[in-house]
């Protein structure tokens, strides 16, 4: 199949970037759209020009390292699916794709379609963990957690921090991603002790960092690859409130 | 040099116990004088850095992906193994202590195996600690299910995305680490050379890869948790940008590699469609414990799955292992899929692909029960292929997977060059010549959580006289400046073919004589083949781009040039050991049914590779069995 990319190039994070314009050939259904984009780069050497940056590693949907705007849509057409797993039979021959990097101030572009998204390992930093060292763990079963439980706090667990929720968000929140991992922790029995100081300093960086405010529009939902429901930002919120109170 | 593998004296049971109460120890204050440099963010890595940071040590981390948490541990899917016992089926330490030995067709040390199965317990305990949303029952236990090459219920699971939950887990701790200002992460950094100053590990050469800069560390010792190296065949399970290049330097520079053949290919993969396919994503062997493994008893049947009736069906590894079933090993279970699909019964477009089936599994327990165990692989095959296999079954085919070789370690993992360790996938200690499935998540975390934390200390105590190392040091210099020149060579080639086109050339050599069966004459042909493919990148590789930016293809070439000379030694390996043991399957050496034929007698060793400018020098490690007689290794 053929198909006319317009893809963002950037030389680095202080130049312009602008769309340039590719034309190309012998691409098929089964590919993988970050194999399309191989593709392309394999033919850019061949002319001598240099290769389309982006981010990419697993290539299964696990690792949350890959992540474009496609046609307006951060991962592409379909709901919850990484860019990785999204394959060119979701496009006719002849079409024209338009790549764009996730574009939020937190996330600044590091050269053409790399972003940085280090803003979410700092809001990890400030408590996404259980204060506690090797070595010092009680016995395995000795703290009974109800499946359901269990269950829920992987829902969130989920999350592969791909920075879709805030890339396709028109405030550029974090509130899906902050929410999810406090969330996981806080719902279960481990994360009791520093429940409160948790999403307390979390939050609280996700506003430094830039992050817009939650409105609730739900459109990271439909982009979450992991699935991941708007109600773990309510619940977050509700996590806020009562930690604002017993704090 | 003599390979000492400082093996403690004493009972099995008792060698790690009474090696912790003698090695020596470092008190408190000092710790703070030593620094570490950990390179590798997976569960390896990001578990010796957190737990080396909170030990009192200076710690750097380094990884070449955007974030710690997206190193490939993270695509682990099915569990990770402890003798916990829970499930009352017999298991204990030593039965699992046995089942990996004997699921490494004894090659690997008892001592190493053996702690690898004593500390599996506690390692579950850390994890729930540090909060992994482990499968639960519902009264509120740890729930286990099975796994390859054993008989009991072992395996602890989050769903299909355990490594994901622990990677997490050891992503968090490090994040702790990382505010207490007790860890420095370099995250988008590739180590590309170590450096040796007076026969020790001082430091390491690293790309900044946003800025393209190089950069100097020095330290007290060096950690590699680099992980696996199965993408010198191009195609596999692993990340695009998982490569071989610092353990491969280290190795030029005097660490000895161990057993570099030792590749498991997985047999539950999704096979290759086509020829610009970059990676074969992995179906977790978890799926094994309730699909049922199939081809049609036809040759050549194009018929849909779903209109061959039952009694033309020809369940294989039903047949073939009875007692095992579809939960035989990986590499018996791989090459009895390569025997099919060669003799002509596979299925699927390229007739490259056996069957898994869901079909009684649903029928018996019941659709939501199959989704809740393994939904998340369903969609993804779905995802993937555009199938849904809760209606048709799934096709599979085996893909390269997991290096079982390594640098060669000591018990307390430091490789030959004192002060260089290796831990995780990237060393060669538990598995032997076949890795047993979720023994892998196991491994890698006991080596980073456990093992490492416990035995650097024995080195450094003595490093605490020693002059703190320096990044002006000659040896610094030198080996930077030889690592700007490898970059400026490459991007001087200025040549016609792309690195990927050299890569695909290399993975098929690889893939058609190294990977399943091997045989003498194809393995001494791969080896020319391989060295003209060295030849001709060195001269047509183009590479655009500059060295001081972020250049993903320069990088790429960077790898590639690493596993052209590493594929050169897992030939000559695969070459070198004239019997088939676990994943290596030599075709001379095989019974009349095509089981592996191994050769105790003469072949009871690991073997230990020494570089030696450009070739190769053999070293043997005799395995001694104490405790247990190595046997025929049947699954039947």
């Amino acid at each position: 199949m053929k198909i006319t990319f317009k893809i963002w190039r950037q030389e680095g994070a202080n130049s312009e970037g602008s769309l340039k314009t590719y034309d190309i050939d012998g691409l098929t259904e089964d590919m993988s759209f970050l194999e399309a984009l191989d593709h392309l780069n394999e033919r850019l050497v061949l002319k001598g020009e240099k290769v389309v940056a982006f981010d990419h590693d697993c290539r299964e949907g696990i690792c949350g390292q890959c992540g474009v705007f496609i046609n307006g849509r951060a991962h592409g057409p379909h709901d919850h699916m990484t860019t990785c797993q999204l394959h060119m039979r979701s496009f006719k021959d002849g079409d024209i794709i338009v790549v764009e990097p996730y574009r939020a101030g937190a996330f600044p572009v590091i050269k053409d379609l790399v972003v940085d998204r280090t803003a979410f390992d700092r809001i990890i930093e400030q408590g996404a963990y259980i204060t506690a060292k090797t070595g010092t763990a009680a016995e395995a079963n000795a703290i009974l957690i109800p499946k359901e439980v269990a269950d829920s706090s992987m829902d969130v667990a989920a999350c592969i921090g791909c920075g879709a929720c805030v890339a396709t968000c028109k405030n550029a929140s974090a509130a899906l991603f902050t929410s999810a991992k406090i969330n996981h922790l806080n719902k279960l029995p481990q994360g009791h002790p520093e429940a409160h100081k948790r999403v307390l300093d979390m939050t609280n960086q996700m506003a430094i960092e830039n992050f817009g405010s939650c409105t609730f529009t739900a459109a990271c939902e439909v982009e979450c690859p992991a699935g991941i429901s708007i109600s773990s930002i309510a619940e977050m919120n509700a996590r806020y409130i009562k930690a604002k109170l017993f704090e | 040099m003599t390979l000492d593998s400082k093996i403690p004296a004493g009972r099995l049971e008792d060698k790690w116990t009474s090696y912790q109460a003698k090695s020596h120890l470092i008190n408190p204050a000092n710790k703070k004088k030593l620094n570490i440099l950990v390179v590798g963010s997976g569960l390896a890595g990001a578990g010796a850095a957190a737990t080396l940071a909170e030990l009192g040590y200076e710690v750097q981390c380094f990884c070449y992906q955007d974030s710690a948490r997206r190193a490939h541990s993270v695509a682990a899917q099915g569990g990770i193994n402890a003798a916990k016992n829970y499930q009352h089926d017999g298991d204990s330490v030593w039965r699992m202590f046995y089942d990996t030995l004997k699921g490494g067709d004894f090659r690997s040390r008892e001592a190493n195996t053996y702690r690898l199965a004593e500390l599996s317990a506690p390692l579950i305990d850390h994890f729930v600690q540090q909060g992994v949303p482990f499968a639960r029952e519902y009264g509120g236990v740890l729930a286990n299910r099975s796994f390859g090459g054993v008989q009991v219920q072992r395996t602890f699971y989050a769903r299909g995305q355990t490594g994901q939950q622990l990677l997490l887990a050891a992503y968090s701790q490090l994040s702790k680490m990382i505010r207490a200002k007790k860890v420095e992460m370099l995250a988008r950094h590739e180590v590309l050379d170590i450096v040796v100053i007076k026969g020790k590990a001082k430091g390491v050469i690293a790309r900044d890869l946003a800025t393209g800069e190089i950069k100097r560390f020095a330290a007290d010792a060096v950690v590699l948790a680099t992980g696996g190296y199965s993408r010198v065949f191009r195609l596999s399970t692993l990340a695009i940008g998982c490569n071989g290049s610092a353990i491969w330097k280290a190795h030029k520079r005097g660490a000895y590699f161990a057993a570099p053949s030792f590749t498991q290919i997985h047999p539950t993969a999704l096979p290759q469609t086509s020829e610009s396919q970059s990676k074969l994503t992995l179906m977790s062997e978890s799926l094994r414990n309730d699909g049922r493994i199939w081809v049609p008893k036809k040759e050549d049947d194009n018929r849909q799955a779903k209109d061959i009736p039952e009694e033309e069906r020809d369940y294989y590894l039903e047949r073939r292992y009875p007692s095992f079933g579809n939960l035989a090993p990986r590499d018996i279970a791989s090459r009895a899929a390569k025997e099919r699909i060669d003799a002509g019964y596979g299925v699927g477009q390229l007739k490259n692909a056996v069957y898994l089936d869901f079909k009684h599994a649903i029928k018996k327990l019941g659709k939501d029960v199959i989704q809740d165990k393994y939904g998340n692989l369903f969609s993804m095959y779905e995802k993937i292929t555009g199938i849904n296999a809760y209606e048709e079954p799934m096709k599979i085919s085996p893909a390269a997977h997991f290096s079982m070789g390594g640098l060669w370690v000591d018990y307390e993992l430091m490789t030959s060059i004192p002060g260089l360790y290796a831990i995780g996938e990237c060393n060669y200690s538990d598995h032997g010549a076949n890795r047993l499935g979720a023994n892998s998540l196991l491994q890698t975390s006991i080596d980073g959580y456990f093992i490492l934390p416990n035995t650097i200390n024995n080195y450094l105590e003595g490093e605490l006289k020693e002059t703190r190392p320096d990044v002006n040091h000659p040896e610094f210099v030198k080996v930077e400046d030889e690592v700007k020149s490898q970059i400026g060579k490459i991007l001087a080639i200025n040549g016609h073919r792309t690195t990927d086109d050299f890569h695909r050339e290399l993975g098929k050599v690889m893939w058609q004589e190294c990977a399943m069966s091997r045989n003498k004459k194809g393995l001494q042909k791969a080896i020319l083949q391989i060295k003209e493919i060295k030849d001709a990148f060195w001269k047509e590789v183009k590479v655009t781009g500059y060295d001081n930016e972020m250049n993903p293809e320069l990088e790429k070439a960077l790898r590639l040039a690493d596993f052209i000379e590493l594929a050169i030694l897992m030939c000559t390996d695969a070459l070198e050991r004239n019997e088939s043991c676990g994943a290596h399957f030599r075709e001379e050496y095989q019974t009349e049914d095509g089981e592996a034929m191994r050769n105790d007698e003469d072949y009871k060793y690991v073997s230990v590779w020494e570089y030696d400018a450009g070739d190769f020098k053999l070293h043997k490690e005799v395995l001694e069995f104490e405790y247990v007689q190595p046997t025929v290794r049947s699954y039947k």
